[in-house]
Order: structure tokens, then C-alpha cells, then sequence
């Protein structure tokens, strides 16, 4: 049995082989012409061009194109069919009596969904990188099991939004699996979904849970990048646990933890699908971030106002840039990456 | 056996269990129960039938209560256990009930008198029951089969599309010298951070102006272009010594031999990688196809259990069904590779 499968999988093996080599001569059969023609300098060309031609195309060019939509109005979507508005888009969007009060805003929608992101990005963030931090630790340590373990913690990261959303809201719901455990301990019932104040607490936790595994892959390869040696000196120089946490663990992890930072921040700033299908934003404005926000005005509403939309993206990619070079500065300054 | 103990008695301190010991194994357990704790109550949920799913407070297992088919009525009679004024337990079927008194009669005799009971006398007959149905009867109202079909589909042509034009702009950027390659690298890296997101309603537009729509051309290609790919790939490429294609050189070898032939073999690892993360992007993308799909034959997996859970606000049971099935691909290949995946996204670090 094991020999004729093994013959199986060599001849397999080899019928592969053959396709891709042959493969491999039909193509060389048309590019040596080119090559022949363009010389070797110019096939450098010739193979940055496919990636090129779509990294222009569907994210350079946008890019470009996303700043004439902010400085232009109406809801047609053909650029040259926009009436050239200037400045209006972001006065109005920045048209405020108090910017803290988003109710006094004339897009008032767009500062919630603003005030409601920096609040999400502040705690998300602190909370994830917490416990990621923690776990990271733990897993680093002279356990049994450290695979099966890392897989765990990793496994929710590869779920996709829609289903992190759909399980959470079972357990959330008003006779779901929580509201029982909570009763069953003497309780009372809880409305998680309809209660702006636990929508947003449970889209954080919900984040955390569906993102924390990957944050913990990447401090946990910081930990053990660090040299054990290091360690040993220590405990011989007398430095307790916490001494060389804090002497050799965090100083050392520093640059990862830039990167957990950048990268986490980054994401945080543009939630979206996640919350979209567990509150739809939902009650009311409690749980609308800017994403959201774009996609309602641009996309979603009646009126699809795609000057309005991309002035709001600007500020967002705004944002974006401005906290990315805070932080690589920050880290540079401290002399960590 | 000895050495059984020592393994699972493994400690920090010399012979006795650490304090720090238990408290990690503490937290070990409380993780993994709250990792794989839902996605456990999601699938058992999802065998349950909807009597079981609206039962407060919810059990673990799937039960369903057992019913008798009897030649004098249309549909099955829900069984009993009911205990009598005399003390009596006795198995019986009801036929009806009005208010708080129901009305039994006896399966194995059902032209004897009907007994009328008080319903707190009564206790359901229930066995553990799991019930494919909501499999069964979500796949066709769902069109579990289009969807799948359109995200394998996407999931796979993405990810070749991806792995060629990533992995020839890295060989071009890595292994030739000529104008404006720093500049395409830079520009390239400088884009890493540009979410789509950012870009959704230009993009939308070329889309449009191109005609992709409504396609699955449209969701697939965007994205293709990945800064991540081609910085991820580029690093790999730039540690395979450039001897080996000059002696290919050498031997007469075109470029795009040395490319099919050296480079990509040499460079599986960072390929896997690559696979890995566009397998896990493409198959959980949601806003982006949510814009380009309107039409519902066209909706990948996740559009589609996101509209579905939209118009069945309430059909829980084939709701919870369909989002077992949209999980079950990505977790058995997990379950796989977990190993070079855990791997792999630690050395890079990049998502």
C-alpha cells in the first residue's frame, strides 16, 4: 500500500515536473525574441511592467484622482462631469460651533463617526497591545504544548469579519449564551446590542479577540530573537524576574513593539467590516466609524455625494500619515529602529 | 513512565510547582476556552432545530423532542412524560392544549380516553438530536454553491495573479540595475499603508470607466498589485546569490528561464508566505466586493452571509448553519498548515 502510493506520488512528482518544464520552454520559446530584441537591461522593464501597470492603475492613479474628488461636487461619478467646487467639500466638512461637540457640526455624522474612531483607536489599541504583550510572554516561556497553544490564540485572525460578527452576535443576543451565564449566576439580563454604551464596549473586546493572535506572533518572534545568553548574565549578576524584564525584555522588544503599534493603529484607525455586520454602526451613531462614514455617503445613501466622500477620506488618509511618522519619529528619537 | 511524569511535571523551579506555573497554565486554559470557546457554541448551535434555538436558557447539546406518528392525526404528536395524580409516570402523546391544561392520549392505545393534564405535570421526551436540516435547508435558500464557487474563484485567481506580477517586479527590482528602480521601489514601499479604504470611490470610478462592475475581473484584479508582496518577496530575492544567474547566464539561460527556473524555485519560502496571506485576504474580503457586486449570483461568501443575515434577521438556525460553512474552508486549511503559517507570518511580520 505505502509502496504503490509513494510510486503514485512519484509519478505525480514527475508529471508535474514535466508540465512546468514544459512550461517553462513554451515560454522561453516566445520571450527569447523579446529578449533578443529588448536586451537583458530592458526585460528588467518588461517584468516590473505587469505589477506596475495595476499598482498605477488601481492605487497610484486613485490616489491622485481621490484629491480632484475632494475639490469637486454633485453625484455624478464621471470626473469630468463634476462641477469644480474648490474648497467646499472640507469647509463644510469642518463647519463647526464647537468640534467637540459633534452636534453642533455641520456634518455632524462625519465628527461622531470621527469622535467615535479616536475613542475605538485609543482603547482598542491599548487593550490589544496589552494583552498580546501578555500572552506573547506566557507562550515564551518553558511551556508544554507552545504550538498547539500558538495556534489557539492564533486561530480567530484567519476568520473572516462577517463571521467574527455572526458568532458574537449570537452570544450577545438577548437570549444568547452571555445573558444566560450572567442569569444563571443571579444576574439580570443585559442588552448588549441595544445599549450604545455596550455596542461599543463589545466592538472593542470583539476586535481584540478576532486580532490579538497575530500581534502575539509577531512580539512572541521579538522574544525569542532575544539572545538567552543575555538572561543568564543577569541571573549571575544577581538581577531578579522583574529586574531583567524590565532591563532586558522590554528595552530589547522595543522595536517590534513599534512595528505591533504602527501596524495595530493603522488597522484600528480603519475599522469597518467587523462592525459593520455586528451593529451596522448601530444603535443609532454609537458604534459609526469613518470608514463607515465614507462608505454610507459615497456608496450606501440615496444621494451618493463622492465629493463628500473622498474630503473625508483625505482627512482620514491625513490621520493615517500623520500617526505613522509620529510613531517612526518617536521611535527613532528613543533610538529604536 | 517516570519520564511521562517528568515531561508533564516540567517546572520552572527545581522540584516543586512553581507559583508562576500554575498561573500560566491558568492563563493557557482561560484562552483557549475563550478563543475556541464561541466558535464551539456556534457549531452545536447550529445543529440545533428552532424549538431548541429560541430556549432560554440555551443547553449545550442539540436536543429535540421526540415525536409519534399516529394513523388518526396529520402531524406528528410531540411525546411526554407525565406524571399523574396518582403518582404514576406514564409516556403519552399530546393532541392538544388549551391554556395551561393539555390534552394526551395514550401512543400505544390512541382509541383509549384522552387524559387531560395540567402542563406542569408534563416534562417533553427529548434525545440529542443534530439536526442537518439547517445544513440542508440554508445550501439551497443560501446559494451556498454560487457563493462558494465565486470565492473560490476569487480566492484562487487573486492569488496566482498576485504571485506572478509580485514575483517578477521583485526580480526585476532585485537583480537589475537601471533607471528608476529606486524610484519604483520607493514608490511602491510608500504605498504600504495606503489602506483601499482610503481610495474606495476612485477606484470605483476606473472600475466603472473599465466596465468591471458587476464582475469578478473587478474584485480580483485591484488588489493584485500588493506593496506587501513585492517588498516581501524582494527581501527574500535579494539573499539568493547573484552567481547562480550569472553562471545561467553563461549556459545561454534567458532571463525568463532564470526567472521560471531559479529565482522562483529558490524562492519558495517567501512564496508560501505570500500564498498564505493572499489566500487569507482574498477569502475574508468584504468591503471592496461588497461595492463591486450588486448582483446577488455574483457574491462571494461573505457578501453573501452578510445580506443573508440581513433579510433573515431571525432565521438563526440556517444563519448559524451558513457561517459554519463559510468558516469550515479556512480552518481545515489551517488545521493543515498550521505549523508554516503561525511561522511564517512571525518571521515576516506583515499582514
Amino acid at each position: 500500500m505505502t509502496r504503490t502510493g509513494r510510486l503514485l506520488r512519484r509519478r505525480a512528482d514527475h508529471l508535474l515536473t514535466g508540465f512546468f518544464n514544459g512550461l517553462v520552454s513554451l515560454v522561453d520559446a516566445i520571450m527569447h525574441p523579446l529578449q533578443n530584441w529588448v536586451g537583458v537591461r530592458g526585460m528588467a522593464y518588461i517584468f516590473v511592467l505587469p505589477n506596475l501597470l495595476i499598482f498605477g492603475v488601481f492605487i497610484l492613479f486613485p490616489m491622485l484622482l481621490n484629491f480632484y474628488y475632494a475639490f469637486t461636487g454633485g453625484t455624478n461619478l464621471f470626473p469630468d462631469q463634476r462641477p469644480f467646487v474648490g474648497m467646499d467639500n472640507l469647509t463644510r466638512l469642518f463647519e463647526c460651533g464647537d468640534f467637540l461637540v459633534p452636534n453642533s457640526c455641520r456634518e455632524d455624522l462625519f465628527w461622531r463617526a470621527a469622535a467615535n474612531t479616536f475613542v475605538f483607536v485609543i482603547l482598542q489599541v491599548t487593550v490589544l497591545v496589552f494583552i498580546a504583550l501578555v500572552t506573547a510572554l506566557i507562550l515564551n516561556r518553558n511551556i508544554i504544548g507552545r504550538g498547539f497553544f500558538r495556534s489557539v490564540f492564533f486561530y480567530p485572525v484567519l476568520l473572516s469579519p462577517v463571521v467574527v460578527a455572526l458568532i458574537w452576535r449570537w452570544i450577545l443576543q438577548q437570549d444568547g449564551l452571555l445573558n444566560a451565564l450572567i442569569m444563571a449566576l443571579g444576574g439580570e439580563r443585559v442588552a448588549f446590542l441595544t445599549s450604545a454604551q455596550w455596542a461599543q464596549f463589545w466592538v472593542i473586546v470583539i476586535s481584540v479577540w478576532a486580532q490579538m493572535g497575530f500581534y502575539t506572533l509577531i512580539l512572541l518572534a521579538g522574544l525569542q530573537a532575544i539572545p538567552a545568553e543575555l538572561y543568564e548574565a543577569a541571573a549571575m549578576d544577581g538581577a531578579g524576574n522583574w529586574q531583567s524584564f524590565w532591563s532586558i525584555t522590554l528595552p530589547l522588544l522595543m522595536p517590534t513593539m513599534l512595528v505591533v503599534l504602527v501596524l495595530s493603529m493603522i488597522r484600528a484607525v480603519q475599522v469597518f467590516d467587523q462592525v459593520f455586520a455586528f451593529t451596522g454602526g448601530g444603535p443609532g451613531t454609537a458604534t459609526l466609524y469613518m470608514v463607515q462614514y465614507v462608505y454610507v455617503t459615497g456608496f450606501a445613501n440615496q444621494t451618493k455625494e463622492y465629493g463628500m466622500a473622498a474630503a473625508a477620506s483625505l482627512v482620514m488618509a491625513l490621520v493615517l500619515l500623520l500617526l505613522t511618522v509620529g510613531q517612526l519619529r518617536l521611535g527613532r528619537t528613543s533610538g529604536i529602529s | 513512565m517516570a519520564t511521562v511524569i517528568d515531561f508533564f511535571t516540567r517546572t520552572r523551579g527545581k522540584n516543586r510547582l512553581h507559583m508562576t506555573d500554575f498561573l500560566t497554565y491558568l492563563y493557557l486554559a482561560a484562552g483557549t476556552l475563550l478563543m475556541f470557546g464561541p466558535i464551539v457554541w456556534l457549531v452545536m448551535s447550529s445543529f440545533k432545530d428552532r424549538a431548541e434555538l429560541v430556549r432560554f436558557p440555551p443547553r449545550f447539546l442539540p436536543y429535540h423532542q421526540e415525536t409519534v406518528t399516529l394513523p388518526d392525526y396529520k402531524d406528528p404528536l410531540p411525546l411526554f412524560r407525565v406524571t399523574l395524580d396518582d403518582g404514576s409516570v406514564r409516556t403519552l402523546a399530546q393532541v392538544r392544549r388549551v391554556g395551561i391544561e393539555a390534552q394526551m392520549i395514550d401512543p400505544q392505545n390512541p382509541e383509549g380516553e384522552v387524559v387531560r393534564v395540567n402542563i406542569n405535570q408534563r416534562e417533553p421526551v427529548e434525545s440529542i438530536y443534530f439536526s442537518f436540516e439547517n445544513y440542508t435547508r440554508g445550501v439551497t435558500r443560501f446559494n451556498f454553491w454560487t457563493y462558494l464557487w465565486n470565492s473560490v474563484i476569487v480566492t484562487v485567481a487573486a492569488t496566482i495573479l498576485t504571485l506572478l506580477v509580485n514575483s517578477m517586479a521583485a526580480f526585476a527590482l532585485s537583480k537589475y540595475e537601471f533607471r528608476g528602480r529606486d524610484a519604483i521601489f520607493v514608490l511602491t514601499v510608500s504605498t504600504l499603508m495606503v489602506p483601499i479604504s482610503v481610495i474606495l470611490i476612485p477606484v470605483f470610478l476606473v472600475i466603472t470607466e473599465i466596465g468591471w462592475t458587476n464582475t469578478l475581473i473587478g474584485v480580483i484584479v485591484p488588489g493584485a498589485a500588493t506593496p506587501t508582496g513585492v517588498f516581501l518577496l524582494r527581501q527574500y530575492m535579494l539573499t539568493i546569490p547573484d552567481e547562480l544567474i550569472d553562471s545561467a547566464r553563461i549556459d545561454g539561460a534567458s532571463e525568463w528561464r532564470i526567472y521560471l527556473q531559479i529565482i522562483l524555485p529558490l524562492a519558495r519560502p517567501a512564496l508560501a508566505v505570500l500564498t498564505i496571506f493572499s489566500v487569507m485576504w482574498r477569502w475574508n474580503d468584504f468591503l471592496w466586493p461588497l461595492i463591486v457586486l450588486t448582483r446577488s449570483e455574483l457574491f462571494t461568501l461573505q457578501v453573501g452571509l452578510n445580506s443573508f443575515q440581513g433579510d433573515l434577521q431571525t432565521q438563526w438556525d440556517l444563519v448559524l448553519a451558513m457561517t459554519v460553512l463559510t468558516l469550515l474552508p479556512i480552518t481545515l486549511v489551517f488545521a493543515v498548515l498550521q505549523r508554516y503559517i503561525t511561522t511564517g507570518i512571525a518571521t515576516t511580520g506583515m499582514k
